[in-house]
C-alpha cells in the first residue's frame, strides 16, 4: 500500500505537466473561437465575449506566461526519516546546502524570512509560512502574500525499501514577479531549476551523512591559463555569485604550450 | 611548496604553488615523504583523460606524515605526527556504498559528481589528482597534500619500515591484489595476465597467493617479462608470437586460461590491422581507448571463465567481442580498487616479510626530475618499471 501511495503523486504530476500544455492550446483555440463568435454578434454582449476570448487566446499564445519554473528532484539518504526531517524542518539549515540562499531566519512557529542571492549580487527576500506538515513525513511551505517572489515548496520523507534510509521527494515552484527583480529571479532559475535542486540535494545528502560537503573550492593549484579559468566560471554548479569574480581569469597566465 | 602540475598534453612541470589548507572538518594535511608516478598517470600525460585543466596538481600514490588535522577528526583515528599511507580513492565511510565496503564507489567524495554522471550514469568516488570529472582534487606529487575524509582512508604504518616497502600500498599493490581476487581463482587454476607493469607484477604475486597453480604473463618489454619470471610466472612476449590467443591455447591444452586479467587498460600496444585501426581512431578522438588487451583476454578466456579488468578505461571502446563474451558465458569483474579492504591485510604481509613490494621500484629520484621521468616511464627507457619521487631530495625547500 505504501508503495502504491508513493507512485500516485508521481503519476499525477506527470499528468499535470501534460494537461498544462493541453490547457494552453485549449485557451488559444477556445479563446480565438470565442473572440470570433463575439465579434460576429455585433452587440455589447458580443463585444464582451470577444474581449474575454481575446484575453484567453492571448494568455494561451504567450509561451511561458503560465509556465511555472518548477524544480523537482529526489534523493535517497542513509539516515532515518526522523533525522532528515528534523534537519530540514529547521529552515535555518537550508542555506548550508542550497547555494542560491544567503540566509533563512525563523521568525515564528511556522514563519520564516528567506534571502536569496540573485545575479549581480542582488538580493531577493520573501517571507514564508509552513502551510502543511506531518511529523517525519511532509513539510509544505509557501511565501506570504506581498512577497517579492511567490514561492511554494514541499518535501516528502519516506522510509526507503530494504532499510536503506530515507527517500526524499522535493518540489519547489518560483513565480517571479514583474519588473527588474522578477527578471533577475527568472534568470537565476533559468539555469535549469531541477539541476540546481539535484545539486542542493546532493549536498544535503553529503552533509547529513558525513557532516560536511565535499569541495575543492579554495584548494591549491598551479598556474591556470585564461581558457581554463574562463571554463571554471562557466561551471553550472558554481555558487552564485559568491566567488564568481573575474579575478581568477585576470590572474591566469597564458602560457606558451 | 613544490608540486608536479599538468600543463597540457605531454607537458608536466614542477611549479611553486601555495601550500594546501584544511577546507573541511575531516581534512588532514600530510607532509609527503614518498610519492610515485603511476601507469594511469600516463593516460593523463598522453592527454587521453577528459576534464584535466592546466595547473592541476597530479599524483595519487603517496605517503608521509600528518602535520595538521581538521576539527572533525578525533585523536584516536588520526593525529599530528602519524606516519600514513594514503589510498588513491577518497571515501567518506558513511554512505550506502562505503558501509558495504564498496569504497571506490563512495557517493559523497566527488564534488563534481554531476560531470561523472553525464559520462557514467553515476559517479565513482573522488580520486587524488585524476581529472575534474573524478573530483578535481589536488594530487600527491608534491611536498604536501590535503587529504579529505582523513579519518577513513589513510593507514598508519610503524616507523622502521622504509617508505619503498609500504608506499605501494597507496594503489598498485592493493590494485594487483584486487585484480587477482576478481579472477575468482579456484585451486589449480591457470591465470593469464596482460601487462607486466607494477600492477601486473603484484597481480602475479597475488594470484599465486590466492591459489593459482600457473600464471602466464603477457608483455613485450624484456625486463618486465624477466621480473614476471622471477615472480614465478610463465611468459609470452607478444612481439615474438603471431597470435597471443593461439599461444595461450597451445600452453593450456586448447582449453584456455580459467581467468584472464587486463592489467593494461586504455592504451594497449599490439600488432596488426586492428591495432592500427585503434591507434588511428584514438588519435582523432573517434574512440577514447585502445582495448587490444581486453579483446584478447575475452577471446582467450576458457568457457565459463572470468575476465578481471584492473586496467583503467575512461570512455568508450570499439569492437568489444560481445559475441565471444556471451556465448562462452564469461563473467567480468572490474572497478577502481576498494582500497580500504586490502591496505591493512597487505601491510601485515609486508610486516611479516612475506613480500617486499620494493622489487618493482627501478628509479628513486627527486621530485624536481618528475618531468623527465614521465617521459622515461612512458617510453619505457632505462628499464623503467616504477618511479618513486622524493619531494625533499637535494634539500629542496618549500617555496
Amino acid at each position: 500500500m505504501a508503495q502504491a501511495a508513493s507512485i500516485q503523486p508521481g503519476n499525477a504530476r506527470g499528468g499535470s505537466t501534460r494537461s498544462l500544455d493541453v490547457q494552453r492550446w485549449g485557451a488559444l483555440i477556445g479563446g480565438a473561437a470565442l473572440a470570433l463568435y463575439g465579434l460576429s454578434r455585433r452587440s455589447p454582449l458580443g463585444m464582451a465575449i470577444a474581449a474575454g476570448g481575446g484575453a484567453l487566446a492571448f494568455a494561451g499564445a504567450r509561451p511561458n506566461a503560465k509556465r511555472e519554473p518548477i524544480a523537482r528532484s529526489s534523493v535517497q539518504v542513509n539516515c532515518s526519516p526522523e533525522k532528515a526531517y528534523q534537519f530540514w524542518r529547521n529552515f535555518e539549515n537550508l542555506p548550508r546546502f542550497m547555494h542560491h540562499l544567503e540566509s533563512v531566519r525563523v521568525t515564528g512557529d511556522n514563519r520564516s524570512e528567506w534571502v536569496a542571492i540573485g545575479p549581480m549580487n542582488s538580493r531577493v527576500k520573501w517571507n514564508a509560512e509552513i502551510v502543511n506538515e506531518r511529523d517525519n513525513e511532509l513539510i509544505v511551505w509557501r511565501s506570504l502574500p506581498g512577497s517579492e517572489v511567490s514561492v511554494e515548496g514541499s518535501v516528502e520523507f519516506r522510509r526507503a525499501s530494504g532499510d536503506r534510509g530515507t527517500v526524499m521527494d522535493v518540489m519547489t515552484t518560483y513565480r517571479p514577479p514583474a519588473g527588474a527583480v522578477g527578471r533577475a529571479v527568472a534568470k537565476m532559475f533559468g539555469k535549469d531549476p531541477s539541476f540546481l535542486m539535484r545539486q542542493d540535494l546532493r549536498r544535503f545528502k553529503a552533509l547529513i551523512e558525513t557532516g560536511e560537503i565535499p569541495t575543492v573550492e579554495g584548494q591549491t593549484h598551479g598556474p591556470r591559463d585564461v581558457m581554463t579559468a574562463a571554463a571554471r566560471m562557466m561551471d553550472p554548479d558554481r555558487p552564485l555569485p559568491r566567488g564568481a569574480s573575474m579575478t581568477e581569469v585576470a590572474a591566469a597566465r597564458r602560457r606558451a604550450s | 611548496m613544490k608540486a608536479v602540475c599538468w600543463m597540457g598534453r605531454e607537458k608536466v612541470s614542477v611549479e611553486d604553488v601555495p601550500d594546501p589548507q584544511i577546507l573541511n572538518p575531516r581534512d588532514a594535511i600530510v607532509r609527503i615523504t614518498s610519492t610515485c608516478i603511476c601507469g594511469s598517470d600516463l593516460h593523463l600525460y598522453n592527454g587521453f583523460m577528459p576534464t584535466m585543466e592546466q595547473g592541476d596538481i597530479v599524483g595519487h600514490e603517496f605517503m608521509g606524515e600528518i602535520v595538521e588535522v581538521g576539527p572533525g577528526i578525533s585523536a584516536d583515528k588520526l593525529k599530528v605526527g602519524d606516519r600514513v599511507v594514503v589510498p588513491f580513492t577518497i571515501a567518506c565511510g558513511n554512505c550506502f556504498f562505503c558501509q558495504r565496503q564498496l569504497w571506490s564507489s563512495c557517493d559523497n567524495s566527488n564534488p563534481n559528481a554531476y560531470i561523472a554522471e553525464t559520462m557514467m550514469g553515476y559517479t565513482p568516488s573522488g580520486l587524488f589528482g585524476y581529472t575534474h570529472m573524478l573530483g578535481g582534487y589536488a594530487g600527491g606529487q608534491a611536498q604536501y597534500a590535503r587529504v579529505p575524509f582523513a579519518d577513513v582512508g589513510p593507514v598508519k604504518v610503524p616507523a622502521g619500515i622504509p617508505d619503498e616497502k609500504v608506499v605501494f600500498l597507496s594503489d598498485i599493490f592493493p590494485t594487483g591484489y584486487f585484480g587477482a581476487e576478481n579472477c575468482n581463482i579456484q585451486p589449480g587454476d591457470t591465470v593469464a595476465i596482460w601487462g607486466c607493469g607494477p600492477v601486473g607484477q603484484f597481480a602475479i604475486f597475488s594470484a599465486f597467493l590466492l591459489g593459482a597453480e600457473r600464471v602466464i604473463a603477457i608483455d613485450h618489454i624484456p625486463e618486465r617479462l624477466q621480473m614476471a619470471q622471477r615472480g614465478g610466472a610463465e611468459t609470452i612476449n607478444f612481439d615474438e608470437v603471431d597470435d597471443v590467443v593461439q599461444a595461450l591455447k597451445d600452453m593450456t591444452g586448447n582449453i584456455g586460461p580459467d581467468s584472464c586479467m587486463d592489467a593494461v587498460g586504455m592504451e594497449a600496444d599490439g600488432h596488426g590491422l586492428l591495432y592500427m585501426y585503434d591507434r588511428a581512431k584514438q588519435a582523432v578522438r573517434l574512440q577514447t581507448e585502445r582495448p587490444i588487451a581486453l579483446r584478447q583476454a575475452i577471446q582467450a578466456c576458457r568457457k565459463g571463465g572470468t575476465v578481471s579488468v584492473p586496467g583503467v578505461y575512461g570512455g568508450f571502446i570499439d569492437k568489444m567481442p560481445m559475441g565471444a563474451f556471451m556465448n562462452k558465458g564469461l563473467t567480468m569483474k572490474t572497478g577502481q580498487t576498494h582500497m580500504m579492504r586490502y591496505m591493512k591485510p597487505l601491510l601485515e604481509r609486508i610486516e611479516s616479510g612475506e613480500i617486499d613490494p620494493s622489487f618493482v621500484m627501478t628509479h628513486r629520484v627527486p621530485l624536481t626530475e618528475a618531468p623527465q621521468m614521465y617521459r622515461t616511464f612512458r617510453d619505457k627507457q632505462d628499464k623503467c618499471v616504477k618511479v618513486v619521487l622524493d619531494p625533499w631530495a637535494d634539500g629542496a625547500k618549500a617555496a
